[in-house]
């Protein structure tokens, strides 16, 4: 009888991992993996041909050179503006497809969130460069409305890159936020109303404090991806975006020195790390909470 | 003394469906004033109007003397318990309660004080720090009438607060909020599906049916003179009897069913020979015996077969079968334990006392 359960036991634990090799192998492969030869690329310093030596050098060279902390500090500035944005922005969406707008009306506003994303990111973001390029759409049309004298070059500004930005975060941020405005109770809202609160007061004590978890969540989640993302910011800012990544790519692919770029990347991989952990701490929710709820 | 609550000739409609039908009452000041309904009969759209969470499309409503009209919400002098309460969960006890108060700028040592004093009188003195989740049903309760008292408002609505708690919180619940209400003197509007909650608690009840009013009064008027034949089911247990009026006096009408039994009841309304009319027996009206000669001879009696036997303590009953017409009819067993060893299938005697029936003309089709 022990024996059998046992070996039935082992069956489940044998399923177990069955179930979850895919997920293993993608993660050790594709990220354990490279992260530890990217570790040992960044430590390492060329001194004769095919000689190498361990070394500091490269992180070094990031402190030594303004221009590489520069685009660092702008990058987290700049993603940070983004996510704010993109919450504040999503929060009267989510609350609209969450608590005002049922059925078939709710799905379709919903869908039209998802639509963006059937297109890919590139076509998406080009798309914005047709509209805002000096011979396109919205300068012609503020020339007509007489609004200005030429065509302004609405393309390569900070205001443009966080444009495109915010665009594509919204989605990431919308749904993590219905979720968590669906969950809450009308009655609650109702009650608060009832003992004499006010729609800011409400918000600040009621709603917010039950959707911090999904709004954690979003932010985390919009904040990486705006941090890591390459594409929008090259496009839409040009030479003028002085995007983290950028570097990191000029680094592998135009220079070919990896190992400061494998340097770059770890840097970017701990400043992530740490914005993250400080919101979370800013904001009093704990990683793990805030994980399960969307 | 003014009422605490005129509702005048209130009409709300959803699309073609009218919720509430130009329905009017009053509740006088310190009263605890039940309205009693089946499950969408309008009860919580009225009660959602008198919050002001819903505007009535006719009518007015007046609270402490000043008419609603246009008043916001969480700007009229009423307070809500919601059915399941509605506590903030990301607040302590102490904050649920003084929420009200901030709201309105209360000086914060006064809030502590009010709030100190509130949860005192509920019975829940020194739990400020407790979560909301650590505690007990009733506890809760107590939380959710202390977080609106405390704002001293002119009328407590309650919308079934005790719908989700299991029969024996309900019926311990039942008499603290009683006590309660007395306590503050506060006027207690209380809606419920639960007739007993209604009878036991309330000065006065209203009926409700498909948006109006049926009956509105006491809980004994309810109970012993129904005004209608929807009170008289829908109040208490009670047998029914369709049939037709085949004799008619002042005091008396006699009624045959369909099924052929003959039956006297005192007639509620006028009534003609060869009404249809429906006749309420209550299970505890009707007496039982094993030998007919033991019920009182001036009333007509009855023989009828046990078909089964409902054991509920105090609320013991039988289901009889006619003999002739073989129609189901209950009737209370006696606290006596007369009747202890009574057995499915055997022949006993039944009758009552017809000035306890009450015959009604039926509702036209």
């Amino acid at each position: 009888m022990i024996a059998e359960s046992h070996r039935g036991t082992m069956q489940a634990r044998l399923l177990l991992l069955l179930l979850l090799a895919p997920a293993l192998l993608w993660l050790v492969g594709l990220i354990v993996l490279p992260h530890v030869e990217l570790a040992l690329l960044s430590l390492r310093v060329r001194v004769a041909p095919r000689v190498y030596e361990l070394s500091l050098r490269q992180f070094g060279t990031f402190f030594e050179e303004p221009l590489y902390w520069h685009t660092f500090v702008r990058t987290a500035v700049m993603s940070i503006v983004a996510t704010a944005c993109t919450l504040l922005l999503a929060f009267p969406i989510a609350w609209t497809i969450a608590k005002l707008v049922r059925g078939r009306r709710r799905a379709l506003l919903f869908m039209l969130c998802m639509i963006p994303f059937w297109v890919s990111e590139t076509v998406r973001t080009l798309g914005w460069t047709i509209l805002l390029r000096e011979s396109g759409v919205l300068p012609a049309l503020l020339v007509q409305a007489g609004l200005a004298p030429v065509p302004p070059e609405l393309l390569y500004h900070d205001a443009t890159i966080l444009v495109g930005l915010v665009y594509t975060s919204l989605l990431f941020m919308v749904v993590p936020l219905i979720g968590a405005l669906e969950s809450l109770d009308d009655s609650l809202i109702e009650a608060a109303y009832n003992l004499g609160g006010s729609g800011p007061s409400i918000l600040r004590r009621i709603v917010i404090p039950h959707a911090a978890p999904g709004i954690v969540a979003g932010c985390i989640v919009v904040f990486m991806l705006t941090l890591g993302n390459y594409l929008t910011p090259t496009l839409l800012g040009g030479k003028n975006s002085l995007w983290f990544t950028e570097q990191i790519y000029t680094q592998f692919i135009t220079r070919f020195n990896w190992e400061q770029g494998a340097a770059f990347g770890f840097l970017l991989l701990a400043l992530s790390t740490l914005i993250v952990w400080l919101g979370l701490r800013a904001s009093g929710q704990r990683f793990g909470d805030v994980m399960r709820r969307p | 003394m003014t009422p605490d609550l005129q509702v005048e000739r209130v009409v709300k409609r959803f699309g073609g469906h009218t919720a509430v039908q130009a329905l009017s009452f009053e509740v006088a000041r310190g009263s605890f004033f039940s309205i009693l309904g089946p499950s969408g009969c309008g009860k919580t759209t009225l009660l959602r109007m008198v919050a002001g969470f819903t505007a009535p499309d006719e009518g007015e409503i007046v609270i402490g003397g000043r008419s609603m009209r246009g008043v916001a919400p969480n700007r009229r002098p009423v307070n809500m318990v919601f059915q399941h309460l509605a506590l903030f969960p990301m607040m302590s006890v102490g904050e649920n309660v003084a929420y009200g108060l901030t709201q309105r700028g209360v000086a914060r040592a006064e809030i502590t004080r009010r709030v100190g004093q509130m949860l005192e009188r509920v019975g829940l003195g020194g739990a400020q720090a407790k979560r909301v989740d650590q505690l007990s049903g009733g506890q809760k309760q107590r939380v959710a009438i202390a977080r609106s008292l405390v704002l001293e408002p002119t009328l407590l609505l309650l919308d079934e607060p005790l719908g989700a708690l299991d029969l024996k919180l309900r019926e311990h619940m039942k008499v603290e909020l009683k006590q309660l209400q007395a306590a503050f003197g506060t006027t207690f509007v209380y809606i419920t599906h639960d007739q007993s909650e209604a009878l036991v608690l309330s000065d006065r009840v209203a009926v409700m049916n498909h948006g109006r009013f049926e009956q509105v009064g006491s809980p004994q008027a309810l109970y012993y003179e129904p005004q209608t034949p929807f009170v008289a089911g829908f109040v208490g247990a009670n047998n029914r009897f369709a049939g037709r009026v085949t004799a008619a006096a002042t005091e008396r009408v006699t009624l045959t069913s369909d099924s052929g039994l003959v039956l006297h009841a005192r007639p509620s309304g006028p009534l003609a020979v060869g009404d249809a009319a429906e006749a309420f027996i209550r299970p505890e009206v009707a007496g039982l015996a094993r030998d007919e000669a033991e019920l009182p001879a001036d009333q007509p009696r009855y023989r009828g077969t046990v078909e089964s036997l409902l054991f509920d303590g105090a609320n013991s009953a039988v289901l009889l079968r006619e003999a002739i017409s073989r129609i189901e009819i209950r009737i209370a067993l006696p606290q006596t334990g007369r009747f202890a060893d009574l057995r499915v299938g055997e022949e006993v005697a039944f009758g009552f006392d017809p000035q306890r029936a009450v015959c009604f003309a039926s509702a036209p089709p």
